[in-house]
């Protein structure tokens, strides 16, 4: 890095420094001693600091990539429901488009018992994995725990029949837990575990199993990123169960479908679970939405996932009705028994989400041009002239939606709402309804600051960042002395902040990367002191020095941004562009700095990373991008192509791509029809700004069927939007049966 | 002409601090925590002893310290410490010296106990995490022997990241 690398002053010679050292005394070697033990011990800091300027760089690098990520699910999520709001659909695709943000309704008891019937499920002979009888004890789990650790998967129907029991249990807890340390028990607290099954059982090697003397709180997050999110879930659903007073689970903000679609649980559960996983997931979509929301220890220590914000307000909490929100990124559910101006609604059961009352609502306005609708509705348009929308009002439009959904929902902002129905009643009820999600939202997705105040968390898109005299505030308003919360990676797996009044608890070790950080838990006795114990997950991380662990992350980080960078390279080439009009091909440095973070916008500081990322491309304070470009495709073997503007695509739209595939595959059955794929086609072009004829999508979707079988499967959905991208005109021009130069083939899945 | 040269000297300074500062400035506030000072000043190049951090601390923080520095107060202390080059870097044959003093019998090791009493005991004496951190990457796993010079290599290496 460049700045340690300061040539140090005009050497003196040798022998006059030494002296310069002895002459106060006789050579004594104890003085001298001190002297070398000083000296040694400035430069072993000053190395260490070098090393923790890299580390810290790394992880500035990771963190801004995997919130940027959690943003954009959000901005994803959000479109979608934006589109809704603004189609005017025929009514074929109406149900279709609603059909994907169908949430899971509150049925009744019984309308739930098929999806809780396992005994229907028979457990072949040759099954070799555990199984579970009911009522569970402690040696059936510790069997459980075993298997696991041999990595044999628990047989669907046992999984559905314990996700029952726990369903079960999980409806008659209270919104927060109240917890006691008496009988002198010390409570040990979890924070994330992100599918790391290996931190978990690392935890209970050294703390001991959940039981009546080991009672635990679990902080959330259990799912997503980890390769072992079911496992872990089953296991602590268990020891619940057996030891209902003992074990608590929070609810984090990974426990929700939706974002389970992008960060890999719903694609975990479905690959280990070919024919039941379906209904697995849509069991755990409940589940998640009963799971309580925090946890008191004697009525002191307050612990939930994410963290609070200015209007925390534990009272509201207690009563709401968590169940009702399923997905902490969409706003609440109407209740049902509305007015009865839509004519077209069949409000039964609780049918129709509020998204699609909503939207046909602004629809009925437009076309009844409703005097009450507010000035902004008229400025809508129907889908159909989309495309010549500007992209300026689908930002502004994205950028309200995000507000609504959760960073500042004031009450001004649910008046801005039209709301064209006429029934006096509903307006309160939105309130209402706003003001819970807000606090749930806050709870699961906020995280400190450490200056005053309350903003809206920007980074990850949901919740807020609060500052210390918020904490004051919410603490002393419900007599509570400290708020242990997860939620953030931690380099040594905890952190306290807010004059130790908040303390961050992680669990999942090398989460970014081998050796990057240490996981950690808390235990907390009567006196609710919190004593911390850290640990780290593999033997081959522990062995590694400081410098090899530095290193090792570091170099994923740098290939992690190498991919960003890749990602929007035609980006970053315009902004460059913009700073050297002449077309020298070259910028300087500082320009490059301030392009690459209006594109990339991840707050890097790009002036301390540019040596390892530009390298040899600079000289004299200026970098010639195009070769830069060039060396980048060279250094990653995977990249070779970039130039062609093909895989670049692919790793911008990569996980947004697979997630929209997962959102419309909503039976989860891994394939969707020509009909849902031309549906979402369309409405993803006029997101992306291309004009493209229903009968070209047709076409696609046939040319894009690759084995023929009537349906498409994710890699050949994924395929399209390659195809598409690369020249879609071309792909048009070979449709139509014209000429077409050779476009780059590209490689068909088998 | 030589104003000028030093002006621009001046601006790159600043840069270099505003570039580290920016390292640690989570919330990108013009803040960062008091206790990643140290860890700031040394990666710009300076050698600062416990007491000598302690003095720039001081001097920098806030009125009621509140435990974190504000940029506008860095920046002005930490480039003269700079323009002035103070806290001066200590020369690396100096660091092989003084392993070499601490060898008396000239056997191009050290025991690692004898080490670990000198650092932790003498001086600015290492915290135990300080020192088996040190240990971790100094000492020789097969023969338990600290050999300094090939450390004293390592540690001043030119940055290889």
């Amino acid at each position: 890095m460049g700045c340690g690398s300061s040539k140090p002053p005009e050497h003196k010679p040798k022998q006059l420094q030494l002296k310069k050292y002895d002459r106060a005394s006789v050579s004594c070697p104890a003085a001298t001693a001190m002297r070398a033990a000083l000296l040694i011990q400035r430069w072993y800091r000053q190395y260490v600091a070098r090393l923790e300027m890299r580390r810290r760089c790394t992880w500035n690098i990771f963190q801004s990539i995997e919130y940027s990520g959690e943003q954009d699910q959000i901005k994803l999520y959000n479109f979608f429901g934006f589109l809704m709001d603004h189609f005017t659909p025929a009514s074929s695709e109406r149900n279709l488009i609603s059909h994907i943000f169908r949430e899971s309704e509150v049925f009744q008891d019984a309308e739930w018992e098929p999806y809780f019937c396992y005994k229907s499920i028979d457990v072949p002979d040759m099954y070799t994995g555990p199984h579970l009888t009911f009522p569970l004890t402690v040696n059936i789990i510790t069997e459980l725990v075993e298997a696991f650790k041999h990595k044999q998967h628990l047989h669907a129907r046992y999984v559905l029949q314990l996700l029952g029991e726990t369903w079960r249990l999980l409806r008659i807890l209270p919104n927060i837990n109240e917890v006691s340390t008496f009988h002198s028990k010390e409570i040990t607290i979890c924070g994330d575990l992100h599918g790391q099954l290996e931190d978990l059982l690392l935890v209970f090697y050294k703390n001991g199993l959940p039981s009546v003397e080991t009672p635990y709180v679990f902080n959330g997050d259990f799912v997503d990123r980890g390769k072992d999110s079911i496992e872990i879930l089953l296991i602590l659903f268990a020891f619940q169960l057996v030891y209902p007073n003992d074990v608590h689970l929070n609810r984090g903000n990974h426990e929700d479908h939706i974002v389970n679609l992008r960060y890999g649980f719903t694609k975990e559960v479905l690959g280990k679970y070919r024919v039941h996983g379906k209904k697995i997931l849509k069991l755990l979509q409940k589940i998640f939405s009963w799971l309580p929301l925090a946890t008191v220890i004697d009525q002191k220590v307050l612990i939930l996932h994410g963290g609070i914000s200015d209007t925390t307000d534990l009272k509201l909490i207690a009563k709401l009705e968590r169940n009702r929100y399923v997905s902490a990124l969409r706003p609440p559910k109407r209740p049902q028994a509305l007015s009865s101006s839509d004519g077209n609604a069949r409000f039964s059961g609780g049918d129709w989400d509020q998204y699609s009352i909503v939207g046909r609502r602004r629809v009925r306005s437009l076309t009844h041009s409703n005097p009450a609708s507010s000035r902004r509705e008229l400025q809508r348009r129907s889908l159909q002239n989309y495309s010549t929308r500007t992209g300026h009002n689908v930002e502004e439009e994205l950028r309200e939606r995000r507000r609504w959904a959760g960073l500042s929902a004031s009450c001004e902002r649910i008046h801005d709402l039209p709301s064209s129905d006429s029934d006096p009643d509903s307006g309160e009820v939105l309130e209402t309804d706003a003001e819970e999600w807000k606090q749930i939202v806050d709870m699961l997705w906020s995280d400190p600051m450490s200056q005053d105040g309350c903003i809206p968390n920007e980074v990850r898109g949901g919740g807020c960042y609060w500052g210390p005299d918020i904490t004051e505030d919410v603490l002393n308003r419900h007599n509570l002395r400290l708020l242990i919360r997860s939620h953030e990676c931690k380099q040594d797996g905890y952190e306290f902040c807010h004059n130790r009044r908040v303390l961050t608890i992680f669990s999942a070790s090398n989460y970014y990367e081998v050796g990057s950080n240490r996981g950690a838990y808390i235990r907390l006795g009567p006196d609710l002191n919190p004593h911390v114990v850290q640990y780290q997950a593999s033997r081959s991380t522990r062995e590694l020095t400081l410098r090899q662990s530095v290193g090792r992350t570091e170099r994923s980080a740098l290939r992690a941004l190498r991919e960003q960078v890749f990602a929007h390279k035609s980006d970053l080439t315009s902004a460059y562009e913009e700073f050297d009009p002449e077309h020298t091909g070259v910028i300087s440095m500082k320009h490059w700095a301030v392009a690459t973070e209006t594109v990339l916008q991840l707050g890097l500081p790009w002036r301390v990373l540019r040596e390892q990322l530009v390298g040899d491309s600079t000289q004299d304070g200026i970098i010639n991008y195009n070769d830069w470009f060039r060396e980048l495709a060279l250094m990653d073997p995977n990249t070779e192509l970039a130039h062609t503007g093909l895989l670049e695509t692919m790793y911008r739209h990569h996980s947004n791509l697979e997630t929209i595939f997962r959102i419309i595959d909503t039976d989860h059955s891994g394939l969707i029809s020509f009909e849902e794929f031309r549906q979402t086609w369309k409405l993803l072009s006029s997101h992306l700004k291309m004009e493209i004829s229903d009968k070209a999508i047709s076409d696609l979707a046939l040319s894009i069927d690759f084995n023929k079988d009537g349906s498409i499967d994710i890699n050949e959905f994924m395929e399209a939007f390659r195809l598409v991208d690369c020249s879609h005109a071309q792909i048009l021009i070979s449709m139509n049966g014209g000429t077409s130069p050779d476009p780059p083939q590209p490689s068909s899945p088998s | 002409m030589a104003e000028e040269r030093a002006l621009a000297g001046v601006s790159e300074v600043q840069k270099k601090i505003r570039s580290a500062f920016d390292v640690f400035d989570h919330e990108q506030n013009q803040t960062v925590d008091v206790r990643e000072i140290g860890t700031i000043i040394r990666s710009l190049g300076r050698f600062p002893t416990e007491a000598e951090l302690h003095d720039v601390i001081a001097e920098i923080e806030e009125e009621e310290p509140a435990g974190f520095i504000r940029f506008e107060k860095f920046l002005p202390t930490m480039s003269r410490i700079l323009m002035e080059n103070k806290l001066r870097p200590v020369p690396e044959d100096l660091l092989l010296q003084a392993f070499e003093v601490l060898d008396q019998q000239k056997k191009g090791h050290l025991d690692p106990e004898e080490l670990s009493r000198y650092l932790t005991q003498e001086g600015d004496p290492f915290s135990q995490e300080e020192m088996e951190e040190m240990l971790s990457a100094a000492l020789d796993p097969e023969k338990n022997l600290i050999f300094y010079r090939d450390f004293v290599s390592m540690m001043t290496a030119d940055e290889p990241w």
